[in-house]
């Protein structure tokens, strides 16, 4: 496995260099002049402003007008009423809660899947490069492909693979009349999470394979000369090591679940109370056509979205605390 | 310190499995059939995380009727109908023009986004500048915010610039959505440029091209590619942008698949065929790179 | 080590191979697609009518005319969000799309649309005067201009097994009504393994679930809005209607029922896994097929079950119109008049068969003979159905606009929708009927508002 030496050696040479210290070899590169520092970085910074912050001021505007667009003649300055009316918006309150739970649960199932898999792929066995493509394949198809998979050819009530299974368990108990359960409307939350979480778990399981492999053997060899069982290792030297593993999954994870629009949308269409926020703004603007009460739907999500995602970075801003200032 | 730091090029092979040095525990026998458990175990669970992807290959070879039977018929004979429906034998509509945007929109978005990326992340690892984790933090904000909060101001500009169904418009959207993660993958890549190296290629008079060349391209070029693959990987992904702002020439694939759920009979092995051929292009490069996607998404934990 | 070097260059090959053979064929596909030759963009829905179309056009309407037809094809729900973003916005993208009578008056009303009268009076084979009044009218907005012409109509009836009732011993009256209906669905359940008494829709969206249920709510006496728009949606006539429509399909409706759109119905039906399915009239075609179909020649057709009033079916149509932006104008009628002529209607009845031609438009669809035969179970209930429907006085009372499965305002799209969602929850089980519809007066009042 040329990976692992690379996690390893890769490894070695930050800790290494997290340690080297700042102040004296920064004199000498400071010499640079702070716009020829700043300079490589401006194309980037300029291109996400306009890209991505510059429609935010439009959707601003749009939100302060009573716009419909399959009624053009009335469209008129509104004010804050749509604002007004997006606190008493049942459907808004619900798909904010469901984003909520949709996001907390798929993150957190996901890593204690994908933490189990990378541990029993983190020992040697027979075919394991085999057995880690096989894991990671899921992530690997394109997610409406992977929706598409699910609604109809594993949840259908008719046809899917998974009332398949039941009806082929039945037979061999001699059952002729096996429980077909339709899936997707007696449990649409858990549907859709389940096929998120499987198309998630391999991305985790990535990330904690490395940082598996990157721990350092010989605090590892002590231990367990020193008489301490693969529990007390765990618990006490890998656990803390990965700690970094898993803020990272968690921080990536729920950047693209929260996000999450294909699965929704393609599973159940929204319908069950499954619609997330992405879907339930998508719906207002594309099928109501609610132009200013979807661009209010839309800031509101942005500034509350805001305010967590600095919570959140502070949080996970430990990603970079032990690091010197370079 | 440059003890410390082998470079790239006289670094010894650490051991292949660190395990196998571990002294032998007396009872090896026992040893080895925990082994096997563990390897079956193992590879059970892959073969069970396997099984949808397993079913919707094998559907795709069944024919319509095969594939809608229950109990599901195993050992139905194959067939490639449903591949030649997906290339259009009833529909006429051929798959080529979705499947040549979106790789358009996916090599040309993430060719950009690593003329972006590499630049500012240089600017955050190698010679940062200051408040470099704000400016971090910044990029990363931008990626939480929710995307279909600008859709419908980027659909308005499309629709008044006739960008509207341009797939270059998807290049440049698909930038924007990757660039925040490129950005920090590159720099943890790039943090791993040892000071001192740069140092001593500066001390001995190398210029900025050589020491680009020389020193820093050879430690970033792994952390290019794992980049390339995750933008790659995304942007072919990518449905609802592509789906409100594309209609006619500028379909990707995953759009096409949406529509290609007929309304007439049984569509379940087409959809498979359709669903595996779209997703091979990101299978084959991601089993191809996998090394490089473990590496890449973990640095960022570490640097 | 070595491979450190040469795994990234690896991954870079791959990529610049994909890279070239993408620029490769885009020259390619570029030219397949643009064309030397007049081009035009189609937005159509994916039934099974505008599949065969699909098939039909390169062969023959590109043959003959040299324009080169792009299509679009979306399921219904995707094809109505597609087409009023574009048509709202005037977008250009494409220069015919698929309209029903719903949108039709209004995206009139709203200048989006090209009126087709002086094309019609020049294209003297297209023959206007054959096209059934009730469809014209539908498609004729409040300025008397006709706006779109049908591709195929449709009412909505009855489909049951024949074979199945006989074996069970049950008839089916010609005209029932929903208790007959309830009591047949009740009896029929079962009547073979995994066979339910009845498929009706259940899938969230206005015009997939609220079409068959607004015509059930029309004949028990209820309405959406009355004539001074008040919002009806839980007053107990409209109350009622749900309740015995989702107690139906939970007892002995089809599994999966909560998503069950057309599609799903037509599915369940066609390999014989429902006894019963109340749904348009252009679902026979297909069930008639034995290509796609089970139980071709084992399907009887009767008129839409009623309660209160005499006829309950609705009245569709989908229909082709040109959007204002296209800069195609000319060459997208001669598309139009083309897919909508008596000669498509045969072109499609000899290469297809003439049970899955696009009917319910033309008068002389139902005085061909070879249409007569093959579609002899159910040609004479469709023409019945379609012009016993009457728009204008669907239910007991008044109306504010005209149409039986809609209100003909903008917001009854994304309204329809949202009390669609709570109904089909209900057939899910996941909230009661009250409950649902107590949510949908509350939306329809804030509809109304605008109006009164």
């Amino acid at each position: 496995m040329s990976l692992m030496s690379r996690a390893t050696s890769t490894t070695a040479r930050v800790a290494a260099s997290s340690r080297s210290p700042g102040p004296e070899p920064r004199t000498r590169l400071a010499r640079t002049g702070s716009w020829a520092r700043r300079a490589p970085l401006l194309p980037a910074m300029i291109f996400l402003v306009v890209v991505t912050q510059l429609p935010f001021v439009v959707t601003l505007v749009i939100s302060s007008f009573s716009w419909n667009s399959l009624d053009p003649t009335s469209r008129h300055f509104a004010g804050l009423s749509n604002y007004a009316r997006v606190f008493t918006d049942n459907e808004l309150r619900s798909a904010v809660g469901t984003t909520v739970i949709m996001t907390v649960s798929i993150v957190a199932v996901s890593l204690v899947l994908g933490l189990i898999i990378a541990l029993l792929l983190n020992r040697a066995f027979l075919g394991r490069g085999i057995v880690r493509t096989l894991f990671i394949a899921p992530f690997l198809l394109v997610p409406v492909a992977a929706a598409l998979l699910w609604k109809d050819a594993l949840y259908n009530p008719n046809y899917g693979l998974l009332n398949g299974l039941l009806t082929w368990v039945g037979q061999l108990f001699g059952s002729h009349h096996p429980a077909q359960p339709d899936w997707l409307s007696t449990m649409p939350k858990t549907a859709v999470e389940t096929s998120l979480i499987w198309q998630w778990t391999p991305f985790m399981m990535l990330i904690l394979l490395a940082g598996l492999q990157s721990q350092p053997t010989d605090a590892i060899e002590a231990a367990r000369v020193d008489g301490a069982g693969p529990l007390q290792i765990f618990r006490y030297l890998t656990l803390p090591h990965l700690r970094r593993y898993l803020e990272l999954g968690t921080l990536l994870g729920s950047i693209y679940i929260v996000q999450n629009f294909d699965a929704v949308f393609t599973l159940t269409s929204g319908g069950l109370g499954t619609a997330n926020l992405p879907y339930s703004i998508y719906e207002t603007f594309y099928q109501a056509h609610e132009y200013g009460q979807a661009s209010a739907n839309a800031v509101v999500v942005l500034v509350a979205t805001i305010v967590i995602a600095t919570f959140a970075l502070r949080v996970v801003s430990s990603l970079f605390r032990e690091e010197t200032q370079r | 310190m440059t003890t410390h730091l082998p470079t790239v090029a006289s670094a010894p092979p650490p051991t292949r499995n660190p395990r196998h040095r571990l002294p032998q525990p007396p009872s090896a026998r026992r040893r080895k059939g925990w082994n096997t458990a563990w390897g079956l175990t193992a590879w059970g669970a892959g073969l069970f995380f396997f099984l949808p992807v397993a079913w919707m290959v094998l559907t795709s070879f069944h024919s319509e009727t095969d594939a809608a039977t229950n109990p599901p018929s195993l050992a139905a004979h194959l067939t490639l109908s449903g591949y030649r429906e997906f290339f259009g034998s009833a529909t006429g509509q051929s798959p080529l023009p979705a499947l040549i945007n979106s790789a358009t929109a996916s090599i040309g978005s993430t060719l950009l986004v690593l003329l972006l990326a590499v630049p500012a992340a240089y600017a955050l690892a190698i010679k940062p500048v200051r408040k470099w984790r704000d400016v971090l933090f910044f990029f990363l904000s931008t990626k939480m915010l929710p995307t279909v909060a600008g859709l419908l101001p980027i659909y308005l500009f499309a629709k008044n610039t006739g960008l509207l169904d341009n797939i270059w418009l998807l290049v440049i959207l698909y930038t924007s959505m990757n660039l925040p993660i490129a950005v920090w993958m590159m720099r943890s890549f790039l943090a791993e440029v040892p000071i001192s190296i740069l140092e001593a290629a500066q001390i001995d008079g190398a210029g900025l091209l050589t020491t680009l060349r020389r020193i820093v391209a050879p430690i970033a070029a792994p952390g290019i590619a794992a980049t390339a693959l995750i933008c790659f990987i995304f942007s072919w992904n990518e449905m609802l942008f592509a789906r409100v702002l594309t209609g006619v020439a500028a379909i990707t694939s995953p759009v096409f698949l949406t529509g290609f759920v007929t309304g007439e009979g049984l569509f379940l092995a087409q959809v498979c065929a359709a669903a595996t051929l779209i997703s091979l292009p990101v299978l084959a490069a991601g089993f191809a790179a996998q090394d490089k996607l473990v590496q890449g998404l973990s640095l960022g934990a570490v640097k | 080590m070595i491979r450190f070097r040469s795994k990234p260059l690896c991954a870079a090959a791959v990529l610049t191979a994909m890279a070239v053979v993408a620029t490769g064929c885009a020259g390619a596909g570029g030219t397949a697609a643009g064309g030397g030759g007049r081009s035009i963009s189609v937005l159509m829905v994916n039934n099974p009518q505008m599949e065969d179309l699909r098939q039909l056009t390169a062969q023959n309407f590109t043959r003959q005319t040299g324009i080169h037809v792009n299509f679009t094809v979306l399921p219904e729900n995707d094809l109505r969000d597609k087409a009023s973003q574009e048509f709202s916005n005037q977008a250009g993208q494409y220069d015919v799309a698929t309209l029903t009578n719903y949108e039709a008056p209004f995206y009139a009303k709203n200048g989006w649309l090209t009126p087709l009268d002086s094309y019609v009076a020049k294209d003297k084979a297209f023959d206007q005067g054959d096209i059934l009044k009730p469809m014209a009218e539908s498609l004729t907005a409040a300025d008397g201009k006709l706006y779109a012409e049908p591709f195929y109509g449709e009412s909505s009836f009855l489909m049951y097994r024949k074979d199945v009732f006989a074996a069970k011993h049950l008839t089916m009256p010609a005209h029932p009504t929903w208790q007959q209906v309830a009591d047949l669905a009740a009896k029929a359940d079962g009547a073979k393994p995994g066979m339910r008494g009845i498929c009706l829709r259940g899938q969230p969206g206005w015009g997939e679930l609220f079409a068959p249920l607004t015509t059930v709510v029309n004949t028990f006496g209820g309405t959406w809005f009355t004539k001074d728009w008040q919002a009806q949606v839980n007053s107990q006539p409209f109350r009622k209607a749900t309740q015995f429509y989702v107690d139906l399909v939970r007892k002995h409706g089809e599994s999966g029922a909560s998503q069950a759109g057309f599609t799903e119905c037509l599915n369940n039906m066609s390999q014989g896994k429902v006894a019963m399915w109340y749904d348009a009239t252009s679902g026979a075609g297909a069930l008639e097929d034995p290509k796609q179909s089970k139980v071709a020649g084992k399907i009887g057709y009767v008129a839409a079950p009623t309660d209160k009033t005499d006829s309950a079916g609705w009245l569709a149509t989908w229909a082709w119109s040109i959007e204002k932006a296209s800069k195609h104008q000319d060459d997208a009628w001669k598309f139009i008049s083309w897919a909508s002529s008596k000669g498509y209607e045969k072109l499609a009845g000899d290469k297809l068969g003439w049970s899955r031609i696009p009917a319910g438009k033309r008068a002389s669809t139902y005085s061909n003979a070879d249409y007569r035969k093959s579609a002899s179970a159910f040609a004479e209930p469709t023409l019945n159905a379609i012009s016993s429907a009457d728009p204008r006085h669907p239910g007991v009372q008044p109306r504010p606009t005209a149409g039986i499965q809609f209100v003909g305002i903008p917001e009854f799209t994304s309204l329809g929708t949202q009390v669609s969602q709570g109904v089909s929850s209900a057939i899910a089980g996941h909230t009661t009927v009250p409950a649902a519809l107590d949510k949908g007066q509350k939306l329809a009042e804030q509809v109304a508002k605008k109006y009164r």
